[in-house]
């Protein structure tokens, strides 16, 4: 059978595939932003952090409906954000160590947490183990409507938002001057990643879900200076990632999604480092090269010092 | 306590120790997130060490984990000079491809042998006892063994680099200048991370090796200003942590390491909030503190300019105060009080008077 009916007949295929293009757009728009505000491992931490939140939220309501799971999560997340910063606000401490300590403290205490609620009697609990490696083979309708929704406030609050966005991504100072309430459009796009790293969590996992909002913002970047294509291209890049991790991974037996889509999306970015139009670093080495060569040429022509003078006009620098 | 007790404790501890000395230079280099990354990339290392030794057990796997720190650094080093990434980009770009990589090895090729991906995350200290070697004719755990040769080299590195150590983090380049190479501390600090990480989290799992690493540091860079001393109170928390953890989870009936990484979190609140001068309640009863002294200052300053002139009966008194300093009453009565407990004013109903003692301040204040 050929891919395309499989897509649109094989149900878990098209769950997985509908997932992941959800996934790759959401993610891919909101880590152009972290990456403009050089917030990326945010997205590492976030992820991390919002374990508690979602087995506190299983706890509370004792079953695995995705969206309780998803607020927890984002609580969690949006507490961890917020004692980050707390702790490089008003201590010494900087950012990369309360990163660290956040992280890993908050997933500790969910691990304690998930693995008190696995040794109690029942079978409700199946399948919380999915938000730490993710488990996109396992995504059903509900959870990529889930995905779709949450995802798509988010894409609408972005374009709500978007000149104060660009502003404070840019330019922080100049919006305060502006009376911009910065904090609050702070914690805003904070949230906003937060959701990005909840709708992924799932489907690949908390440590590779930490890829998903550096890789496509990375990827974008080199191709171009404005802000709107940027995010369209992270975007794409991270849809395109997305499918085609999710279609590999379908196609060949026992190879897990999360992993094989964050490969994919770290091709998308080697290939834009390297052969971008003006930022690639492949057109940079021959630029110098002739550079070099030109000078080279120059040099042999001109006069030597004192030899005889230059003709007026004749030195170009 | 019985023997198998003592056992996991005595390698909670070690595990410990070992993480928070490497972890100290960490925190202080503003690199603690490398911990994070070397702790995920060392599973790549083992995977490809396991594909040439076909040995789980062989003790050169430690030297493919810690090529694999090494290749972390490198690559993250490597995309930091194309000048197109910023910093913690590299890390997050780095880190979660080798990642994969490991993962998709070990499901494509050894689903059966025990190389899943969840002993990595999470460890399991429980089973340290089972896991015997025998030294000199003694049977001891594996894990302690190999802890104690760990611990062992991080503290000789420790004694033998601590002044090159020193310099360099806290004057890179100064360091520089005197001709110690700054790159080859970097990479040698990043190495004794690397091996630690491989020893550690075979026992409890990644994240709280990254929590052992970061978290006791971070909290004793809050309690002191010494190096020697940060190193001392950073491996005293992350031991206590261990061991607290252990019994907690015993209590509860929890993760070992989830349960040690959430005490190790706890301990670094306490600091957070407590700690003398850096604290939260600390540094928020010193601006407390500052303000109210303000408030006499100014109080004093204004009974001092006003005091012989012809309207100082109105402008030296309480009222007047609240109304043209724009002060809380009840603040401006706090501030009346506290300044006549200095024995720099006296009250007679709503009229202020400075004492000698008040007026002397007063004009020093004023003559600044």
């Amino acid at each position: 059978m050929d891919i395309f009916t499989l897509i649109l007949t094989d149900y878990t295929i098209r769950n997985v595939v509908l997932g992941a293009l959800v996934l790759g757009i959401v993610s891919g728009t909101l880590s152009a932003f972290a990456v403009l505000r050089k917030q990326s491992l945010l997205g590492d931490t976030m992820s991390h952090a919002a374990l508690p939140g979602v087995v506190i939220a299983f706890i509370v309501t004792g079953a695995r409906a995705p969206l309780p799971l998803l607020i927890g999560a984002m609580i969690a997340g949006l507490l961890g954000t917020l004692l980050m910063g707390v702790i490089t606000s008003q201590t010494r401490i900087k950012q990369d160590s309360a990163q660290g300590v956040i992280l890993s403290v908050f997933f500790g205490f969910g691990l304690a947490l998930l693995s008190w609620v696995i040794r109690q009697p029942g079978a409700e609990h199946a399948g919380l183990n999915k938000f730490l490696f993710g488990q996109a083979a396992a995504t059903v309708e509900s959870d990529v409507i889930t995905m779709a929704v949450i995802g798509g406030i988010a894409l609408v609050v972005i374009g709500l938002f978007w000149k104060e966005f660009k502003l404070i991504s840019f330019d922080a100072q100049y919006a305060k001057t502006l009376g911009m309430p910065i904090g609050r459009l702070d914690i805003l796009i904070t949230t906003l990643i937060v959701i990005a790293v909840v709708v992924g969590l799932q489907m690949v996992g908390v440590v590779l879900m930490s890829a998903m909002i550096v890789a496509p913002g990375v990827a974008a970047r080199q191709w171009t200076q404005r802000l709107g294509v940027m995010v369209v291209l992270a975007s794409l890049f991270g849809a395109a990632a997305g499918v085609t991790g999710a279609l590999i991974s379908s196609a060949a037996l026992n190879v897990p999604t999360g992993p094989v889509i964050v490969l994919c999306i770290t091709a998308i970015v080697m290939v834009s480092l390297l052969f971008a139009p003006e930022r690639g670093i492949v057109w940079d080495a021959f630029r110098q090269a002739r550079n070099r060569r030109t000078l080279l040429e120059r040099l042999k022509h001109e006069p030597k010092p004192g030899g005889a003078p230059l003709p007026k006009g004749a030195y170009k620098p | 306590m019985s023997q198998s007790q003592i056992e996991i404790q005595l390698v909670a501890a070690l595990v410990a120790a070992a993480c928070a000395i490497p972890g100290v230079f960490l925190v202080l280099r503003r690199v603690a997130l490398m911990s994070d990354a070397i702790s995920h990339t060392v599973l790549f290392g083992i995977v490809i060490g396991f594909i040439v030794l076909r040995d789980i057990q062989n003790p050169i796997l430690i030297v493919f984990a810690a090529g694999a720190g090494v290749l972390t650094v490198s690559l993250t080093e490597l995309l930091l000079k194309t000048r197109r990434v910023h910093e913690d980009a590299a890390i997050g770009l780095v880190f979660p491809a080798l990642f994969s990589i490991a993962v998709i090895i070990i499901t494509q090729n050894f689903g059966d042998i025990h190389l899943d991906v969840d002993a990595v995350l999470l460890g399991e200290l429980a089973f340290a006892p089972f896991n015997r070697v025998d030294i000199l004719g003694a049977s001891l755990p594996r894990g302690v063994v190999i802890m104690v040769i760990i611990l062992a080299i991080n503290l000789v590195l420790l004694a033998v680099f601590y002044k090159e150590l020193k310099l360099a983090t806290f004057d890179a380049g100064l360091a520089a200048a005197l001709g110690f190479a700054p790159a080859l501390i970097h990479y040698g600090l990043m190495t004794s991370v690397s091996v630690t990480v491989v020893g550690a989290f075979d026992h409890v799992g990644s994240i709280l090796v990254i929590a052992l690493m970061i978290a006791p540091p971070a909290a004793a860079y809050l309690l002191t200003d010494k190096l020697g001393r940060m190193l001392l109170y950073s491996v005293m928390i992350a031991v206590a942590a261990a061991i607290g953890g252990y019994w907690m989870a015993r209590a509860l009936n929890v993760n070992i390491s989830g349960a040690m990484a959430s005490i190790v979190g706890l301990l670094f609140l306490a600091a957070l909030l407590f700690a003398p001068e850096r604290g939260l309640i600390a540094k928020s009863i010193q601006r407390m503190r500052r303000g109210e002294r303000f408030a006499v200052e100014m109080l004093l300053v204004h009974l001092t300019r006003h005091e012989n002139t012809p309207d100082e009966a109105r402008e030296n008194s309480l009222p007047h105060l609240i109304e043209e300093l724009n002060w809380h009453p009840q603040a401006a009565r706090m501030t009346v009080i506290r300044a006549a407990s200095q024995g720099w004013i006296e009250q007679e109903t709503d009229r202020l008077n400075l004492t000698t003692k008040g007026r002397a301040r007063g004009l020093t204040l004023l003559a600044r």
